[in-house]
């Protein structure tokens, strides 16, 4: 397999798993709730762990000196390869949740398949991830029914916020030429299974929460893949990456 | 050790007997042997001393500081080359405490694992159409006994606790807030 294939590739899983990081630790000390609160955080750090292992062999296949700091800090917005969907701003708590739980899903669904990789490392990331990735599932899936099958008023915002998010999730299952190479390579799974899998999960816990399911086919978002992105992610790096553009190479 | 084609004074028991003794940071009661991060120890005949640590969790604040401690150790009994290498695979289990370790979290006021680890991929096969069991609703949670009264009347407060590892819980009878280190 072309190594700078696989590189642009687990830069792509890194940057997913940074930015969503990073959006939730901007809710640090402003949860609506303690437990909520500490839930979002630990999410975040699982997220970022799990960043580091990614963009820790990505610089490593590079073989041009970057490390993963270098690779999170010293990358500017079009360098990124993240899904829209995780650089949207966290607005009310059921924005929150509804995009965590579509990322989750998706997560859940391609790291299974990722243990199942040709690559030996990416497979063993994928496995440390699993068991993680699994228990964030479970929670937004729980959240999404509190919220959904609760008030009134919680029903109307995570209804708006399902509605609202809806476009930014078809991106993850648009698979272009690198994505398709991977397939073939045997590293990543298929876009379209995992797609069918997305569908029916998120489909029987809205089932559950009185949700309405947005039409499959609706159009979708995409460009994040490719480093076009909102004007959101400008404002994310700004913040996370001030330090080092900074003061360049600070360390604690 | 005095066979002649070895340069170390010490042996991999050894080693294990030392690293037996650092303390987990978050948990101190608990060393980094029973909670089952260490993997491996191997003494070449250069002496060289190879640890391989796993990390709990893949975000795990505590694992430099684990690495530090284990150097800190090593070299405080005359080891001189010291080797650390991380391995993610197999991925660690809550399994792979120690009798022994489990009790000391009891008696410390946290809950240890509560079932064995059930293998997610066995599971996945077995599950009914394409319903993964890992991530169902419905599969039950676990009986989480109270390490302050021992009831098994006990509710989930929050799924995330102080650390990564860590759930919260509350005795429904003697009405105490406990750790639960989560089952993974």
């Amino acid at each position: 397999m072309d190594k700078h294939n696989t590189f642009e590739y687990l830069l792509r899983l890194g940057d997913n798993a940074l930015i969503l990081s990073q959006r939730l630790s901007q809710l640090c000390g402003k949860g609506p709730a303690m437990e909520e609160d500490m839930a979002l955080t630990n999410v975040a750090l699982d997220l970022l762990g799990q960043t580091r292992l990614w963009y820790s062999y990505a610089g490593e296949l590079e073989g041009a000196g970057r490390d993963e700091d270098a690779l999170a800090f010293r990358r500017d917005a079009h360098e990124f390869r993240n899904c829209l969907l995780l650089e949207q701003p966290n607005g009310n708590y059921a924005d929150t949740m509804v995009r965590q739980f579509y990322f989750d899903t998706w997560h859940y669904f391609l790291i299974e398949g990722l243990t199942r990789s040709s690559d030996a490392r990416i497979a063993a990331i994928a496995e440390k991830s699993l068991k993680e990735v699994s228990y964030h599932l479970r929670r937004s899936g729980d959240l999404i029914v509190r919220l959904g099958d609760g008030t009134e008023f919680s029903h109307a915002r995570t209804q708006t916020a399902v509605e609202a998010l809806w476009m930014y999730s078809g991106e993850m299952f648009a698979y272009d030429g690198l994505d398709q190479a991977m397939v073939a390579a045997g590293i990543a799974p298929d876009g379209a299974e995992l797609r069918s899998h997305w569908l029916a999960h998120v489909g029987s816990i809205f089932k559950e929460a009185t949700l309405t399911m947005p039409p499959a086919d609706a159009w979708m978002q995409s460009g994040g893949k490719q480093g076009r992105h909102s004007e959101h992610l400008g404002y994310v790096l700004a913040e996370m990456q001030f330090l080092q553009r900074a003061y360049p190479g600070a360390t604690w | 050790m005095d066979s002649i084609d070895s340069l170390a004074s010490f042996t991999p028991a050894q080693v294990w007997q030392w690293l037996g003794e650092v303390a987990d940071p978050e948990i101190p009661v608990i060393s980094i042997v029973d909670l089952g991060i260490v993997r491996d120890v191997q003494v070449s005949a250069d002496a060289v001393c190879t640890v391989v640590i796993t990390p709990t969790y893949s975000g795990c604040p505590a694992m430099q500081v684990i690495a530090d401690a284990v150097t800190e150790a090593l070299r405080a009994h005359g080891v001189q080359q010291i080797e650390l290498r991380n391995q993610l695979s197999p991925a660690w289990t809550t399994d792979w405490m120690s009798a022994s370790g489990k009790a000391a979290l009891r008696g410390y006021g946290i809950a240890p694992p509560a079932q064995q680890v059930i293998d997610i991929s066995g599971l996945q096969r077995h599950a009914h159409g394409s319903a993964h069991a890992a991530i169902s609703r419905s599969v039950p949670a676990p009986q989480v006994e109270c390490p302050h009264c021992g009831s098994v009347h006990t509710t989930l407060t929050s799924q995330f606790g102080s650390t990564p590892c860590k759930a919260l819980y509350k005795c429904l009878d003697c009405h105490e807030p406990f750790d639960y280190f989560k089952c993974h």
